[in-house]
């Protein structure tokens, strides 16, 4: 097998050098500043940004290689949570048998569903999808409470058996470890007005991310891969030529269900706690947004999709009325409250409607998602140089 | 080697860790507990849900809030400050302190909800976070708040187990239950409706409806109602036709709809639309009853309302100093007045700021200690307890009936009964609230 | 006998809304080929005309009563509506209590440019475009007009009554030698939209405009080499689509109040009824919309419950629908009365 070509490996390397800065890259704003608002590099979100992206990189798999657009991945990551949750209370504290048995619940759910969904395309198969996930969260919420505790979420408690943990004296909730390593443990390094968090379990998420982009760029480029891509231009084709194409898009799927399960049992492992709402087909559509917003089909695309969407929701919804009139006090009274008061059906409560709009545009205008856009102003980058260089030099490297 | 097991290699791996992980408790070395404020400002962080179904209720959280900032900091009249029986707050912040918040949306997720939270704690450097408009986020949030050593003063939350199985040593509960509600029900249903009546449940299918339809149903069972039936509805039901519908030949001549929010409003002018408001079974009138009333959302029900019971933590138009004082300077502020939501919101965050001021510190232990088994009164609802055992408030609970001639669009209930503590009183042992343990305060770091 | 009468009534009103909103999805599917998300945002839309035309004749004089008071404690402001002061009490107060049906009246000239305007506005320039960014931009559609009347109406749901003649419910089961009663004003929903999808039907079949229109269905491009300008026509039943959704959308809010979200609410269960019938198939629409409002309806019966709970499935009222669906689309590839090769690249 060919081993990663050399863009490939640049690629993987960026992201690792990301991923590894993130704490200090993500928080570009002195802590007292009025611009701390913005900053993203606390422990909570740049985990989510990692678990997001891995489920994003998952999902890409399926929907941008095969293009069967799955609206209910979200369940996926749903029973992955919950495995891992009672891994939790059954077993021990430690995320690693965890994380197995939510990879592997994940992959025989979507082993099932995927087996029964896949036997349609199209919009047929988008539905089927969606009607699988509602049922899991209707199933989840209400009638398997024992096993899921419905609408409060399963939490570990107190007084769970826990086989393999020490015996707990402290009358504290345990807390999620890996041999020892706690997932919230979190060194502040202070630098001038700085405070940039450093956190074990993004750290450990960061590595499973780069795990699961490194295993989607060799699914990318093997033969596999280029079987999948041959699904998704033309299926029938295909068939005519006498390849039976259910086992890939099977094995496309179920690997993208492992990946969601992955990023279930990870989110379980940052926050102990499964909640049904995971599983909505809202939160469905959320994953299709992230993969379009950064761009379908390409590697880094839904990384960066998953981060924008979830900045959004933790940065946006954060900025109410009193903070606007902050940013604005040096304004004349008057124009001071048209201001905000314009502005604040965009931020706080009104960010639905940013992301909206935002959504909106990216779809109109830039089809490929913020993907196309860098690569287009990377491509307007070069030609502006190229003329002021006076040579020639057009060829530019593809997006991905 | 008998002890190379597995359990004896996690247990190896911990000390090992634990040796690993002790530089990184270096945090803020001189803080005991976590986001122990530093400046001349400390944060509470107010999480409410600002989208989805119950945004307007969480805006009015907000604007309580925002209100009870306003005062602790010495602005505005002082609302209930004046009329609280505890007289440790002087309008000078908390501990000299001056407030400042920060705001998030749960959009009553439990993911959502404790993203937002977090971020407040990691983030903003909260201390406490209070808020929250169902019980699911609640609980969620509560747990969260356990771990990582910070005070939760509960908002909107009815279902039992929030002081119940899932109660947690650093999660206080000012607002009432469903077994309250029920037991504050019942006497008045008897008085009004008589001893033999045979009563049809609809329930809302999750463990809120369940907790509400087991108190309701032993309370009436209780004084002699007999229940007929038990439906659970899915929580996505828009159109409760289907289910009103079995009621009008089941013999029943009561309908309890076990329903908050926007399940409430649709099964309540689903049944009215059916005609069951003017049938006479068994010789008796039909009559529907909503044990837990919302006056935010009562309004979308219009003249469905009018006449049917139900409880609610607490109604503007009572005439105690507390109450007054609070409506007047939330409705001078706003222009209308405060829904329950709003009430419970403010004075838990009255609460917390003087069981700092009285423990002399923001240490969620300090503050624990201050709020277990404290006694007030002023605060709109008559003398109230936090019991110790689960962090429960006791007090009065109001039963309450859709008003029959509204003056204003604000009008919409009218306060029957006052139903006095002792009546509501359960032992913390009770089997409803059995199943959990508080734990011990967590001050994290 | 009168339960399962009440049912299947039950289950008809139901399946009205569903099939008013899933026969407009198939005709802006069929002509323009287009998946359109923002479908609910339209069933929506129409109902908050319904509560537009009602705060606007609630539009008041102010006049202050000093000898009442308001919470507060200051003088009480007493609100006369501009309508009842313009035409007196009587008639007054009766206009405002027929809003609903009024506001039909205001529904369909708006629906009918909010359709226009969205086809030439938005959804013109996608026709060439993939059906994913369809279902997107249209879902973003969705999510922007829901955020915009939730900024100006409010979360909660706004009570929106039916006139007081159709207060109340007839015994419609004396019919037919039973006792049934039903409500008013779910009886008329169900005729009008018995009228309504009626109307299409025959609009389609019975007139040039509807020839031209199922001619440009099965073959655009040869309706369009024949000199027709077929666009103009499509852009006209979008409109058309979006003026039945707000219609259902107006006679929906006396049977439930409207809120931001019950187009969402629809919307998923709507695509399953589309699907179940078969994409691009109007009599599949409808028959799915009215074949899944009753099983609905049906699953949620104490007895039906019970039965399937002795089958181990609790709660079948929670999955029935879905239930329902997965199985039509296993043994029925392409749903009730779908055609081949729709929707299947």
């Amino acid at each position: 097998m060919k081993t990663i070509s050399k863009a490939d490996m640049r690629t993987l390397f960026f992201v690792a050098i990301i991923a590894l800065f993130a704490p200090l890259i993500l928080n570009p704003f002195p802590t007292e500043s009025g611009w701390a608002q913005f900053n993203a590099g606390y422990p909570d979100l740049m985990q989510r940004f990692a678990i997001y992206g891995i489920l994003a990189i998952g999902f890409n798999i399926l929907f941008g290689l095969t293009g069967y657009l799955s609206f209910g991945h979200a369940a996926f990551l749903g029973v992955g949570s919950y495995s891992a949750v009672w891994m939790f209370k059954l077993l021990s504290m430690n995320i690693i048998p965890a994380l197995i048995l939510s990879v592997i619940v994940a992959g025989l759910f979507s082993l099932l569903i995927g087996f029964i969904s896949l036997r349609r395309s199209g919009i047929y198969f988008s539905i089927l999808t969606l009607a699988f996930a509602q049922m899991s969260f209707a199933l989840a919420y209400s009638v398997l409470t024992p096993l899921t505790n419905g609408e409060t979420g399963l939490q570990i408690t107190l007084n769970d058996p826990r086989i393999f943990a020490a015996e707990n004296i402290s009358g504290n909730l345990p807390v999620t470890s890996l041999f020892g390593l706690e997932m919230r443990d979190t060194w502040t390094m202070q630098l001038g007005a700085w405070d940039f968090q450093f956190n074990i379990g993004y750290y450990i998420c960061a590595i499973f991310l780069l795990l699961a982009f490194y295993i989607s760029i060799r699914i990318f480029r093997s033969p596999f891969g280029m079987m999948l891509r041959a699904i998704k231009t033309n299926q029938t084709r295909l068939n005519f030529t006498g390849i039976n194409t259910r086992p890939y898009t099977l094995a496309a799927f179920v690997i993208s269900g492992m990946y969601a399960g992955l990023a279930g049992g990870l989110m379980a492992s940052m926050d102990p706690l499964a909640g049904a709402e995971r599983m909505q087909w809202t939160a469905s559509g959320e994953i299709v947004l992230m993969t379009i917003l950064g761009g379908t089909g390409t590697l880094l695309g839904p990384v960066m999709g998953a981060g924008f969407i979830k900045y959004f929701e933790n940065i946006f919804s954060k900025i109410n009325d009193t903070v606007l009139h902050g940013w604005f006090s040096w304004m004349p009274d008057g124009l001071e409250n048209v201001i905000v008061w314009i502005l604040h059906l965009f931020t706080g409560k009104g960010w639905h409607l940013t992301l909206g709009i935002m959504f909106m545009m990216i779809v109109i205008f830039l089809p490929g998602g913020l993907m196309e856009g860098i690569s287009r102003i990377g491509k307007w980058w070069k030609h502006r140089n190229a003329k002021n260089n006076n040579t020639s030099h057009t060829s530019s490297t593809p997006a991905e | 080697m008998s002890n190379f097991t597995r359990r004896g290699l996690i247990k190896t791996g911990a000390t090992v860790g634990a040796g690993l992980a002790m530089p990184t408790f270096i945090t803020s070395p001189l803080a005991a507990y976590t986001n122990a404020p530093t400046g001349g400002s400390v944060t509470l962080g107010f999480n409410v849900p600002q989208s989805g179904p119950y945004a307007d209720e969480g805006a009015d959280e907000l604007r309580a809030y925002k209100l009870a900032v306003e005062h602790l900091n010495g602005g505005g009249d002082g609302g209930m400050m004046n009329t609280f029986s505890s007289k440790s707050l002087t309008g000078n912040g908390i501990l000299g302190k001056k407030v400042e918040y920060v705001t998030g949306d749960t959009q009553t997720k439990s993911d959502a909800a404790r993203a937002s939270a977090k971020s407040m704690i990691e983030k903003d450097n909260a201390v406490m976070i209070t808020g929250g408009s169902s019980s699911g986020v609640a609980i969620a949030v509560q747990g969260l708040c356990q771990e990582a050593g910070v005070i939760f003063m509960a908002g909107l939350t009815h279902s039992n187990d929030t002081t119940g199985k899932d109660k947690k040593a650093n999660g206080f509960r000012h607002f009432f239950n469903g077994y309250m509600s029920a037991a504050a029900l019942a006497p008045v249903l008897e008085a009004r409706y008589g001893k033999d009546r045979n009563a049809y449940h609809l329930t809302a299918d999750y463990t809120w409806g369940w907790t509400q339809q087991e108190s309701i149903a032993a309370a009436t069972e209780a004084k002699g109602w007999n229940t007929v039936n038990n439906v659970l509805t899915p929580l996505a039901t828009t159109d409760f036709s289907s289910y009103v519908a079995p009621v009008l030949n089941s013999g029943a001549d009561i309908l309890v709809l076990n329903h908050y929010g926007g399940n409430m409003i649709n099964s309540l002018t689903s049944a009215v639309q059916f005609g069951l408001r003017d049938k006479i079974v068994n010789g008796k009138n039909f009559e529907i009853v909503v044990p837990l009333y919302s006056r935010l959302m009562a309004r979308g029900a219009g003249e469905n309302v009018k006449g049917i019971f139900g409880s609610t933590n607490w109604h503007w138009s009572l005439s105690d100093e507390g109450s007054k004082a609070f409506v007047k300077s939330f409705g001078t502020k706003y222009g209308f007045p405060p829904s329950q939501a709003a009430h419970t919101t403010y004075v838990q965050t009255l609460l917390y700021a003087d069981a700092c001021e009285r423990s002399g510190t923001f240490n969620p232990c300090g503050v624990s200690e201050a709020l277990e088994g404290f006694k007030f009164d002023g605060m709109g609802n008559g003398p109230t307890e936090y019991r110790a055992e689960d962090h429960q408030c006791f007090k009065d609970v109001l039963v309450v009936k859709g008003k029959e001639n509204p003056t204003s669009e604000f009008d919409v209930l009218e306060v029957v009964e006052i139903t006095p503590r002792a009546q509501v009183e359960y032992s913390a042992d009770h089997p409803m609230f059995a199943g959990g343990a508080l734990g011990k305060c967590n001050p994290g770091a | 006998m009168d339960a399962i009468l009440l049912q299947i009534l039950n289950g008809l009103d139901k399946g009205s809304a569903y099939a008013l909103i899933a026969l407009g999805l198939t005709l802006i599917f069929g002509t323009l080929g287009v998946v359109n998300f923002a479908h609910g945002a339209l069933f929506m839309l129409g109902a908050f005309c319904a509560v537009s035309l009602q705060k606007l004749m609630s539009v008041s004089k102010i006049t202050i009563d000093p000898s009442q008071l308001d919470f507060l404690g200051k003088p009480l402001k007493v609100k006369t509506p501009y309508v009842v002061e313009w035409f007196g009490p009587k008639f007054g107060n009766a206009i405002i209590d027929w809003n609903v049906p009024l506001a039909i009246i205001v529904a369909i000239p708006v629906m009918l440019l909010v359709g226009y305007v969205m086809e030439r506005g938005l959804i013109k320039h996608f026709y060439k475009r993939p059906h994913a960014d369809q279902i997107l931009v249209t879902f973003g559609l969705a999510i922007v007009i829901q955020e915009l009347v939730k900024a100006n109406f409010g979360a909660n749901p706004i009570p929106t009554p039916a006139p007081d003649q159709f207060v109340g419910s007839y015994n419609i089961g004396a019919l037919i030698g039973l006792d049934a009663s039903y409500p008013y004003w779910r009886l008329i929903y169900f005729a009008f939209s018995a009228i309504i999808i009626s109307s299409v039907f025959a609009f389609l079949r019975f007139t040039t405009f509807g020839m031209v229109v199922r001619a440009g269905m099965a073959d655009r491009e040869t309706v369009g080499l024949l000199g027709i300008n077929i666009d103009r026509r499509f852009t006209i039943m979008f409109g058309i689509a979006a003026a039945v959704a707000g219609l259902a959308g107006v006679m929906y809010t006396p049977i439930n109040s409207p809120n931001y979200h019950m187009g969402m609410d629809f919307l998923v269960l709507s695509f399953v009824v589309v699907v179940v019938g078969g994409m691009g198939s109007l009599p599949g629409a409808v028959l799915a919309g009215f074949l899944l409002g009753v099983l609905e309806s049906f699953a949620s019966m104490n007895e039906v419950k019970g039965f399937f709970e002795m089958l181990y499935l609790p709660s079948i009222d929670q999955i029935i629908i879905y239930l329902v669906a997965i199985i039509v689309l296993l043994t029925r590839p392409r749903g009730l009365m779908g055609k081949a090769g729709v929707m299947e690249e």
